[in-house]
């Protein structure tokens, strides 16, 4: 008897429709995943630096050494721009540089200046994994100068045996010259931006498209779809009502959350260091671009649901075709809290950029880096994807796909059975 | 000028053909009814004229108004009740006869249709309770209010007492009735053959996407020499 009801069940639930977008997502995020690289082979990979020794003593020497040893030394001289210019072609980390007096200067007590440069290419998570393992390299420096001063002379300061070096840091990054802030130190900062403003924009899109979505399932359930369809209004007036109110609720139900989120992403606020003063900060402009961004890619989003919205019986199966959008929030999401999109492979770019949901969780960051044309041109693409979805939604809803179940008139995306027929 | 017109009428669904070719016509203060069996093709021939579903071929004009080129000016005579439909569960009935009576008029011209529609659903207090409170029965009371509070010229009703109580099902034909006396055409559906020969002035027996026979109640009757409508549709498909 109970196999009877499980067969009944598992014939009810495994349909094609639910099975084919858990497939789809599941090839998706593999080649995300591959796409984006594995952290353990980056980890293990000797980072790309240049080194610049203008001491030549005792102790640059043994930097030097352990630099040489632990990573692929593309640049070794004694000029800081050239220095510069062959890491940046090598697609390297970091220059490090030892002025003269490197050496004198620990002799006499002081650390010695150690100055980095540091070049990123991305704030994305795993853009700073490579500056990590060369901030492990400068440790090794450290211990390794630290036990030459104690083999030497156990007489040392030892506060400059303990920290033999001190740095002075500047980090280039998509032409930005940020003094006085390590790539990690700048990751970290931006780090809490990359995973707050991608989690409240999904939030947002996956709310305000649930509730467009479960709103087409509900009036075709209820028939009220179809009883609204003969009223003396126009097909485009429904279609854009139905987006605009869903993302006035939407947008409530965000800041509801986003407020709670905000708090919690708080407490592991650490940094107290002002964006601002390293010319990373957003003028009112920016924001304003922000805030198109976001509204565009809800409206295109939204305008996605109503499509897809348009396949829902009854409100039960409005619930599954939430996922397709779900998870393209989640590709948009992961990708851009590990990866800048200046650094994803070519084929992942264009997958970043082609999902509307992408645009407002890069935006932020792309403004700090002046990085306008992303912004602008996501929100022209956004803007050109909803005028798109809204047109296939208004020739839906002119055709009798709405209440049959299958497209039989053409939509001009030709003659297409889209689902069940009557 | 006829309230409705259907000439040859062809509906595809694919491969199917789910209308083969049905001509009929109502009149003003007219009650027509299409009756048959679950799948004859009632629901699509309402849905068509309706402007919900796009013609395969044929003709329909609603006073006057051709399908499809004229639609617009369709739904602003037409009211269209779908079988077993609800209404937006969130919302009051009174606020739900207001959201549809704004795509009609505004100012005093809104007050007086929600007024009326208020009037037709009988539903007292309780209008201004969520329609998710409402009985089966009370539903259907709101929306057969809300379909003819608007005045419309032609009322597409499927299946009006679909699912109702006797009771309930008595009122919504008096309603009916009495918006046909006040000069409104009336296309209904039904597969209750005795309810349709109490309401309809004429019927038209449909099956397999044809009109089998047409007429009064007494003329069907006569013609197939049955003792009522249903007997008659039983005689008529042999």
């Amino acid at each position: 008897m109970i196999g009877n009801i499980i067969k009944k069940e598992f014939k009810e639930l495994f349909v094609i429709s639910t099975i084919l977008p858990i497939i789809v997502i599941a090839i998706v995020f593999g080649l995300v995943g591959q796409s984006i690289g594995n952290i353990g082979e980056k980890m293990a990979e000797k980072p790309v630096i240049g080194i610049v020794d203008m001491d030549g003593g005792n102790l640059s020497s043994i930097a030097v050494s352990i630099l040489t040893e632990n990573a692929r030394v593309v640049y070794d001289g004694r000029d800081t721009q050239s220095g510069l210019q062959e890491v940046t072609k090598e697609n390297g980390v970091a220059l490090l540089v030892m002025p003269g007096n490197f050496s004198q200067s620990i002799y006499a007590g002081q650390p010695g200046e150690m100055e980095i440069y540091w070049i990123m290419r991305g704030a994305g998570m795993m853009d700073s994994i490579s500056s990590g393992v060369v901030e492990a390299l400068i440790q090794s420096v450290n211990q390794g100068i630290s036990t030459r001063l104690i083999q030497e002379d156990g007489s040392f300061d030892p506060a400059v045996v303990l920290t033999p070096t001190r740095r002075v840091e500047t980090t280039f990054l998509k032409g930005k010259e940020i003094r006085g802030l390590s790539a990690s130190q700048l990751s970290n900062i931006l780090g809490s931006q990359s995973i707050a403003i991608p989690i409240v924009v999904m939030m947002l899109i996956i709310m305000a498209g649930a509730s467009v979505i479960g709103s087409m399932g509900m009036e075709k359930e209820n028939k009220t779809l179809e009883t609204l369809l003969t009223m003396p209004v126009r097909r485009s007036h429904i279609v854009i009502g139905k987006m605009v109110g869903s993302a006035l609720v939407g947008m409530i139900m965000a800041a509801i959350y986003m407020a709670g989120f905000s708090r919690y992403m708080g407490s592991f606020q650490v940094s107290d260091i002002n964006l601002a003063n390293f010319g990373l900060a957003l003028s009112m402009p920016d924001y304003l671009l922000v805030g198109i961004s976001l509204f565009a890619a809800l409206l295109a989003g939204l305008a996605l649901c109503i499509v897809l919205g348009t396949f829902a019986k009854n409100y039960r199966s409005a619930q599954t075709l939430i996922f397709p959008i779900t998870a393209l929030a989640m590709i948009s999401m992961f990708t851009t809290i590990f990866k800048d999109f200046d650094t994803l492979p070519v084929v992942l770019r264009i997958l970043v950029f082609a999902i509307p949901f992408s645009h407002p969780m890069m935006a932020m960051r792309a403004l700090m880096m002046g990085s306008y044309s992303l912004v602008v041109g996501g929100i022209a693409y956004n803007a050109a994807f909803t005028v798109i979805m809204v047109w296939i939604a208004v020739r839906i809803f002119n055709s009798d796909r709405l209440l049959t179940g299958s497209v039989r008139r053409r939509i001009g995306l030709g003659k297409v059975a889209w689902g069940f027929r009557r | 000028m006829k309230a409705v017109e259907v000439k040859d009428l062809v509906k595809d669904y694919g491969s199917f053909r789910a209308l083969k070719g049905i001509s009929f016509e109502v009149s003003e203060g007219e009650i027509f009814g299409l009756i048959g069996p679950n799948g004859a093709g009632k629901t699509t021939a309402l849905r068509t004229i309706a402007t919900l579903l796009q013609i395969t071929s044929g003709l329909i004009a609603v006073f006057g108004y051709e399908l499809p080129k004229e639609a617009a000016e369709v739904r602003r005579i037409i009211s269209y009740l779908p079988e077993e439909a609800g209404a937006y569960k969130n919302l009051t009935g009174m606020e739900y006869l207001n959201f549809v009576a704004k795509f009609f008029g505004d100012g005093r011209r809104l007050q007086n249709m929600v007024r009326k529609g208020v009037d037709i659903a009988n539903l007292g207090e309780r209008i201004n309770d969520k329609v998710d409170t409402y009985s089966k029965g009370m539903t259907r009371r709101l929306l057969v209010g809300r379909a003819l509070m608007i005045e419309p010229k032609l009322a597409i009703l499927d299946e009006p007492t679909s699912g109702l109580d006797v009771v309930n099902a008595q009122e919504v034909r008096r309603i009916i009735n009495n918006a046909a006396e006040a000069g409104v055409a009336v296309l209904l559906s039904s597969h209750n053959m005795l309810e349709v020969e109490l309401l309809c002035h004429r019927i038209a027996l449909i099956d397999d996407g044809r009109i089998i026979a047409s007429g009064t109640a007494g003329e069907l009757k006569q013609k197939y020499d049955a003792r009522n409508i249903e007997e008659a549709f039983v005689r008529a498909i042999k």
